[in-house]
């Protein structure tokens, strides 16, 4: 199918509903608000249902009911949004519910601005709500990924009975890049352990009640045999010129494009550079980082953040080589140049003595 | 794209026996598990409310001959277990948002009968905006809101529904409206919306208010299956264990006391003139869906690849001008014209903390390569449509490449001698065509007049793709035939 100029925030859309995404329910928050937009324009079209609800608690409740009813479901937001509907998720997660959130970050905290950032990693990749779960994690770093990974969602969603989100950030999500389609559209039939007001689904109960201890314990226990096989089966990354790499750069999301300019900017400079772009935050590719740490230097960890994701690199690495971390926060996107500084500050013993002088002038 | 499972299955670590989802389905209705040594008895106390509602809530059911058809939507509170007792599809909600769930669920399945259980806490308290959001669209669902004026599940607290001079654990010297405010009426609150069609508030204090009760909660499971919109009915109910009362106290003091502040009747009625909700519309066939949403939308590329000049090998445009003046517009011309030219492309708009003042900006990228980083933060081309951003963005274009000036002679202090200046009065020359709106077009006619970037035919069909009126379209076109002759009327200033 021939490729079509979309904003990233439209792609998810359009990919949700070919992926068989027959309810919407959202509150519209900068830089996600387009997402509602376009639900609101092709859910109806395909026959699913689109509604602004009163709030992100009203919605994120509303997709628990829709998923608990056998519906393909999804939402979308924002930092603050995300946040009110955190309780939602641990409720989905607890009674074992598919459904695909889509977070685009802005600054925070509190109200903070619009602009890009990556502050929200903390609250979607390590949990966010209450009690013993994960949410599954995918990290798009193109518009072409923002409708791949959206329906890679649901199917996670669906293999886990498991939230899934999208992490994007502003600038994925109001970025225009070329985009292919799938050509085929699915419509999954409903599972059948969901509540469809039939006789054959009277049986079944949607809930995350275990009033006894050790009912309770079985679950999580349960629960967390998906998490592990998660990371045995669905752990994805990229790697960008890592056999050979002194320096291992590890970003995702927009972060991640830049970092592809830097290592190239990197090796024109005699620094041996490479890129591990977690597309999966959850579950993190753990053993792919561990693996570099035998040729590898240092790892440079470059956010739009205080320092989140690097955690789970230094996790990772357990101590095996240094791992450094440059990060912009507040809607500052660092630029390639800056970066670049870092890069070559981290790399300082393995430089060629003709980047001396350039580098200097960072100092 | 590497999966770690190939990773894993190279080291040797294969996936572990996974257990199946936890099946829950079945479990509740052959045995009553809360509390096994005590099956012929529900959890809740002697003398409850939730209990009476419960049997009069499964004696419509019957009687309506649903039951395959039921959903029911429990809260958190004394009645959480609800489930026990209903064989039939059970959805359990977070405290305060079953309406919210059951809107999600009814709305996936209109065909089911969707009913919504809530005590006071859970409606009149935290979900509060769930119960009147999805009142005021007039959900097609029915909710039986349980008032017995306390939290009785967390051991005593105050309600929204507690008496003025009550007690409770949260208020010991009794409530005071100066402190909690007054007992919420939700009745009386909802008869102010337009959408329900059917309120009504009954209570357990005697039988012939039992009576009154079972038959308004059939009219609200009925009206449901007639397909008519909101149906609430407000039950008040004894709760003897926190009110310290025994049963037949406690049900006096409903009658005596609860019906004295909320008045049993009928708030809202429309179950004879309410209209009747349209027909969903039909679905599309699954097969039309890509062509729906991707259809018209495609590109196909109007020069082969590679044709495009060598000038054009690898651009990085930054965009900037005053908003109104275009500046989105041009880049998504220039983005689509590179993917008509078969070429990568990306743009990307300010927003955000860069959008105040009114000012605007974009990156545009087309390459012939895979476009690494789509932020243009060292441009090869600069479009300023005005002052400002010439002045923002000039010290950061690459040497030898191009800017384009919206203005009749450079700003003082803008001199540079290492990269093509075309100094134009875009804007002028675009309302000597028609509208000075068309100043972004004539720029972009010079633009491609003086690097060579881009053909006619991938710039015309990126216009055909964006431009929704002919007239604008005919605008556009000759907007762009003046940038080009302009070009070539006095010579680029190096
Ligand atoms: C978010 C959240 N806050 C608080 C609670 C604790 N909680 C459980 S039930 C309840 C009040 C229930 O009162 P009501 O709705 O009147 O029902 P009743 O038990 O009286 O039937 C509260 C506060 C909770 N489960 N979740
Ligand atoms: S505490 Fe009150 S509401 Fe709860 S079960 Fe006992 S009597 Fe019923």
């Amino acid at each position: 199918m021939a490729k079509q100029l979309i904003k990233g925030n439209e792609a998810i859309v359009k990919a949700a509903v070919l992926a068989g995404c027959r309810a919407y329910y959202g509150y519209p928050i900068t830089p996600a608000s387009e997402i509602a937009e376009a639900a609101a324009h092709y859910l109806p079209l395909a026959g699913g249902t689109f509604l602004q609800a009163e709030s992100e608690v009203a919605a994120i409740n509303m997709i628990y009911g829709a998923a608990g009813a056998g519906l393909r479901a999804m939402t979308a937001s924002s930092g603050p949004g995300i946040s009110l509907m955190q309780e939602g998720l641990s409720f989905l997660a607890g009674a074992e519910l598919p459904c695909v959130i889509a977070d685009i970050m802005r600054a925070g905290p509190g109200l903070g601005n619009i602009g890009p950032e990556q502050g929200d990693y903390f609250q979607v990749v390590k949990g966010g709500g209450h009690g013993n779960y994960r949410a599954l994690v995918l990290a798009p770093d193109s518009v072409q990924e923002m409708a791949d990974l959206t329906a890679l969602a649901f199917e996670l969603a669906d293999k886990y009975r498991n939230p899934v989100y999208v992490l994007a950030d502003g600038y994925i999500g109001q970025m225009m890049e070329p985009v292919e389609f799938a050509n085929q559209a699915i419509e999954p039939p409903p599972p059948d352990w969901a509540v469809l007001g039939t006789a054959e689904s009277r049986k079944n109960l949607i809930s995350s009640i275990f009033i006894e201890p050790e009912s309770q314990e079985h679950h999580v226990r349960h629960m967390m045999t998906k998490y592990h096989r998660a990371e045995r089966e669905d752990v994805r990354f990229e790697s960008v010129q890592t056999e050979d790499a002194d320096i291992v750069l590890v970003g995702y999301g927009i972060i991640a494009r830049i970092l592809k300019s830097v290592v190239e900017m990197a090796r024109e400079r005699g620094v041996k550079a490479g890129l591990l772009r977690p597309i999966t935050l959850y579950p993190f590719p753990t053993r792919a980082i561990r693996a570099l740490c035998g040729h590898a230097a240092t790892f440079g960890v470059v956010e739009m953040s205080t320092g989140q994701m690097v955690e789970d690199v230094r996790l990772a690495v357990e101590g095996r080589c240094p791992v450094e971390f440059y990060g912009r926060s507040g809607g500052v996107v660092p630029t390639a140049e800056e970066i670049l500084a870092f890069v070559l500050e981290i790399a300082k013993p393995a430089w060629p003595a003709s980047i001396l002088e350039e580098v200097a002038i960072h100092d | 794209m590497i999966n770690e499972h190939d990773l894993a299955a190279l080291n040797g670590t294969c996936p572990e026996h996974y257990e199946p989802f936890q099946d829950r389905a079945g479990a509740f209705y052959e045995t009553f598990e809360r509390k096994p040594e005590n099956q012929e008895q529900t959890h809740y106390c002697p003398g409850c409310g939730h209990g009476i509602t419960h049997k009069m809530v499964a004696r419509a059911i019957d009687e309506l001959g649903i039951q395959d058809r039921t959903i029911l939507c429990t809260p958190v509170g004394c009645s959480v277990f609800g489930y026990y007792y209903f064989d039939v599809g059970n959805i359990q909600a977070a405290h305060g948002r079953a309406s919210a769930v059951a809107v999600g669920a009814k709305r996936a399945r209109p065909d089911s009968v969707v009913l919504c259980y809530q005590g006071d806490g859970d409606l009149a308290a935290i979900g509060t905006a769930e119960i009147v959001h999805a009142a005021n669209r007039g959900e097609p669902i029915t909710v039986f809101f349980l008032n017995n004026a306390i939290y009785g599940m967390t051991g005593g607290q105050m309600a929204p529904t507690t008496l003025i001079g009550m007690k409770s654990t949260t208020t010991p010297n009794g409530r005071d409206p100066w402190n909690e405010g007054y007992p919420l009426h939700i009745c009386e609150l909802f008869a102010q919306l337009d959408a329900p069609v059917y309120l009504e508030r009954v209570a357990l204090g005697n039988s012939k208010q039992l009576i009154g009760a079972a038959r308004a909660i059939k009219k609200g499971i009925e009206n449901q299956v007639k397909g008519l919109g909101f149906s609430l009915i407000e039950i008040l109910s004894p709760c003897p264990t926190i009110w310290k009362m025994n049963p037949v106290d406690a049900q006096h003091w409903v009658r005596d006391e609860l019906t004295k502040v909320f008045p049993p009747g009928v708030y809202r009625d429309r179950t004879k003139d309410a209209p009747v909700r349209p027909a969903p519309k039909p679905k599309p066939a699954l097969a039309d869906l890509p062509k729906m949403l991707v259809g018209k939308g495609g590109v196909a590329p109007v020069e082969p690849a590679g044709t495009a000049p060598a000038a054009v090998h690898d651009l990085s445009i930054r965009i900037a001008g005053f908003g109104g003046q275009g500046v989105l517009m041009l880049g998504q011309v220039l983005a689509e014209a590179g993917l008509s030219a078969d070429m990568r492309v990306s743009w990307l708009p300010s927003y955000g903390p860069e959008m105040r003042s009114g000012t605007s900006n974009c990156h545009v990228r087309i390459s012939h390569k895979e476009i690494a980083s789509p932020v243009v933060t060292k441009p090869n081309v600069l479009l300023a449509l005005n002052e400002p951003s010439l002045r923002k963005f000039l010290a950061t274009v690459e040497p030898g490449g191009w800017v384009l000036y919206n203005g009749t002679s450079l700003p003082e202090g803008m001199e540079r001698d290492d990269v093509h200046f075309v100094i134009k009065p875009f804007t002028e020359l675009a309302d000597q065509v028609g509208d000075a709106r068309a100043g972004n077009i004539v720029m972009l006619g010079t633009l491609l007049e003086a690097t060579g970037m881009l053909s006619g035919e991938s710039i015309d069909a990126a216009l055909k793709r964006l431009v929704k009126t002919e007239r604008w379209l005919e605008l556009d076109r000759k907007a762009l035939a003046k940038g080009r002759e302009t070009f070539h009327l006095e010579p680029v200033s190096a």
